[in-house]
């Protein structure tokens, strides 16, 4: 797949990194304001879709089998899990106990683990919608 | 209540639209709009006049919130719809490469 | 608060991403892990049979404790049903994972495959605990998503176009439920099963009572394949891997189809007649259509896969008339039979039509073909092969001393004690034609001379498939002995009291 015109590809150099830092802001404001894990991981994923499209397959050396990605996303997976079992095993053995100290609220390292579930989660959410966006939109093409 | 009336009508759109259309993507997007239809009818099932949204302010106290459940509720459902309908995708496109059609009288295999 | 209620669901969940991220440095891991994980699952649900008892173990996820008796975090609930149905799940998935051992070389993408089964397992069991009905969605979509991937799993024409079907049944279904579930959560302001109960029995609006009963019925009725909905169930079963068949008709329509009917229809909703009588209409349709549609195939799995559509209308035939006894309060004791009955055959099914798919894999497997035409006089050749489908087909047809025959049995007195004799007759027939139909699956298959001239490469199947097979063949003789009224008394008893008294059972959840 190859890229776009010079004036989308200006353009997406100089939207692409503010999307994704929106996103990582929606994710981390997560427990504060309305949005957190997936609406922020969409964003952020709509960032890496948006460079992909206006550069081309080529741009971020994607290969046919996207082993990085999908590592990233079942690490992610697994480690929200881990995390939801930690609170299985300390203190009141129930699961998803937040264990962490709640902190006060309005402040932005407050709520215990659910920044955590909120980052987490927002990694997973970005590396599985484009590994979608991939499977079905670039490797179309390859083969037939 | 003509709101949740026409959040009804939308899912008979969608319904009729996977009934009538020949087109598998055309099914996919009928499908789509069924799941959009019952995500409105949660999204205004949780509304309260005059609600803010429902991350609970320490310096209001008497402010009035919208019902967070359904929200959360539809946000679960989203994903799943995005899980499903990015799966159907796959499949179309799948079908496609073997049949080299998107007609769906011509994708008749299985009978009986 | 007994934590191996979470780890049920979270074990096989966790074990699937795992799968994911190390099955692509160790090539034989995914096939024996899931193995082992399954075997795991299997014993924790057998001690949970063997310790819970007549009780109800409820469960707060997050350490949510109710607020003035008004449950507000996720419960997960284990009761006698779920239990027994955790106990099916884990015996067939772990058989059918053992059995992908050898059957699944042919395929690419095993871990795939692996991470696949262990969703569809989780999900499954997600189902059965959960308490809560949006919590049942949510397991619900997980195994219905993964079991669409599985059924499309050859992606060949056939597979492809199945689970497409599969699929757009599948989302009209599952919107179908996520509007009843909106519907009820509008008017009773809770989504817990317990206090939903609580909240119809104040007092409600009758046509929107019965609107929202309709869309749950039409949502988990295509979910379980009863007969109006049916379509899907032919193309995928008969489409997907056979240990994929073998767990989809096994378990897959009981876990999320019947189980949920059951659930909710005896525990949630009030019982009234009106929905007994259709419930009741629905079985006996698709018992009595199933099998005459299965009667004229020659595709081993789809013959199979009919047959399955008939023997759940025998089970929601049975909980029917056990529904609409109780909501006449007349006969008690016939609708505990009822309800017993079905729930037998419900556990008899999973044992021989999980065997006979794996049959029908293991046919596959050596012979490359699925048409009865094409085969004939494997006996000698497939000596375990043969024994096994011989069990599986005289238990499935009702013959002594096998488990189908004490099912069907127990489900026809209850018919004529209830005085549905309509319903007698009607059963007694499908079983016969039934048999009928096994016995053409036995004679092309097995006996009939008739294809000796071609070379048949038959020897028998590699050692884990064997394993399985004997496995399930031993359980359908074993599990005649739950027609003694002392067994049956003390393994089904706690599982049709949470049926037959539901209002206690609920009201005890809420107090908790």
């Amino acid at each position: 797949m190859k890229g776009m015109t010079t004036i989308v590809k200006k353009t997406t150099q100089i939207l692409a990194g503010i999307i994704f830092l929106y996103g990582a802001y929606v994710v981390i404001h997560g427990h504060l304001t309305p949005g957190g894990g997936f609406a922020g991981g969409v964003i952020m994923a709509g960032a890496f879709i948006l460079v992909t499209l206006a550069f081309g397959g080529g741009f971020l050396n994607l290969k046919k089998e996207e082993t990085g990605s999908t590592a990233t996303e079942n690490i992610a997976v697994l480690i929200v899990i881990i995390l939801s079992l930690v609170g299985l095993f300390l203190g009141a053995k129930v699961f998803f106990l937040n264990f962490l100290p709640r902190g006060t609220v309005g402040e932005l390292v407050s709520a215990g683990v659910l920044p955590l579930y909120n980052i987490f989660v927002g990694i997973e959410v970005t590396s599985s919608i484009f590994i979608l966006f991939l499977a079905l939109v670039i490797f179309k093409e390859e083969d037939t | 209540m003509i709101p949740y009336w026409m959040c009804f009508a939308l899912f008979l759109v969608g319904l009729y639209g996977v009934i009538t259309r020949r087109n598998l993507v055309k099914i996919a997007i009928s499908l789509s709009i069924m799941e959009v239809s019952t995500f409105l009818f949660f999204a205004l099932m949780g509304y309260i006049e005059g609600g803010k949204f429902p991350i609970v302010d320490p310096a209001e106290p008497g402010q009035l919130y919208v019902d967070p459940l359904p929200q959360a509720l539809v946000l679960t459902a989203i994903v799943i719809g995005l899980a499903t309908t990015s799966l159907l995708m796959a499949v179309i496109i799948r079908i496609y490469r073997k049949y080299k059609t998107f007609d769906i009288r011509e994708i008749r295999n299985l009978r009986g | 608060m007994n934590p191996i209620i979470p780890m049920l669901v979270i074990v096989p969940l966790a074990s699937a991403f795992l799968i994911m991220v190390l099955g692509k440095l160790i090539r034989d891991l995914p096939g024996y892990f899931t193995s082992a994980v399954f075997l795991v699952l299997l014993i924790t649900s057998y001690y949970a049979w063997m310790h819970n008892g007549n009780g109800i173990t409820v469960y707060k996820v997050g350490g949510w404790e109710a607020v003035n008796k008004i449950p507000i975090g996720i419960y997960m609930v284990l009761d006698g049903l779920s239990v027994i149905m955790l106990c099916l799940i884990s015996t067939l998935g772990f058989l059918s994972a053992v059995y992908s051992l050898s059957y699944m070389k042919r395929y690419t993408g095993e871990e795939y495959y692996y991470a696949l089964l262990c969703l569809l397992v989780a999900g499954m069991n997600g189902v059965v605990l959960s308490g809560d009905l949006f919590n049942i969605f949510v397991f619900l979509e997980i195994s219905v998503i993964a079991s669409y991937a599985l059924v499309a799993f050859g992606v060949e024409k056939n597979e492809l176009e199945a689970s497409f079907k599969y699929q757009v049944l599948g989302g009209i279904a599952s919107l179908l439920i996520l509007f009843g579930i909106g519907l009820i959560y509008w008017k009773a302001k809770t989504l817990n099963i317990a206090d939903i109960r609580e909240a119809f029995k104040a007092g409600y609006d009758g046509t929107y009572y019965t609107f929202v009963q309709m869309l749950i019925l039409c949502g988990f009725g295509v979910k379980a394949a009863i007969m109006p909905f049916h379509a899907w169930l032919p193309d995928a079963h008969s489409s997907a891997p056979s240990p994929i068949s073998a767990m989809l008709s096994g378990v897959f329509i009981k876990a999320v189809g019947i189980y949920v009917i059951l659930r909710l229809f005896f525990s949630m909703f009030v019982i009234s007649e009106q929905i007994a009588f259709v419930i009741t209409a629905l079985g006996t349709l698709s018992m009595v259509f199933g099998v005459f549609l299965a009667i004229g195939q020659w595709d081993i799995k789809r013959l199979l896969a009919y047959h399955s559509i008939s023997q759940m209308g025998y089970v929601i035939m049975s909980a029917g008339i056990g529904m609409i006894l109780l909501s006449r309060g007349t006969r008690p004791d016939v609708a505990l039979l009822a309800i017993t009955g079905g729930l037998y055959h419900l556990i008899n099914h999973a044992a021989f039509k999980g065997l006979l798919f794996l049959n029908a894999g293991a046919l596959e497997y050596r012979l490359g073909t699925r048409d009865l035409k094409e085969m004939g006089g494997l006996a000698s050749e497939m000596p375990i092969t043969a024994g096994t489908s011989f069990v599986a087909s005289m238990s499935i047809s009702g013959i002594p001393p096998f488990n189908g025959f004490f099912s069907k049995l127990i489900i026809v007195i209850a018919c004529i004690r209830g005085r549905f004799y309509l319903l007698a007759f009607l059963a007694i027939l499908v079983s016969i034609i039934t048999l009928a139909s096994f016995l053409k699956f036995q004679r092309y298959a097995f006996y009939n001379k008739t294809n000796a001239g071609k070379d048949l490469t038959g020897k028998e199947v590699a050692t884990p498939m064997v394993f399985s097979m004997i496995v399930l063949g031993m359980l359908c003789l074993l599990m005649s002995l739950l027609a003694i009224p002392s067994v049956r008394e003390s393994l089904l008893k706690p599982a049709v009291d949470v049926l037959m008294d539901a209002g206690n059972c609920m009201s005890k959840i809420i107090g908790m």
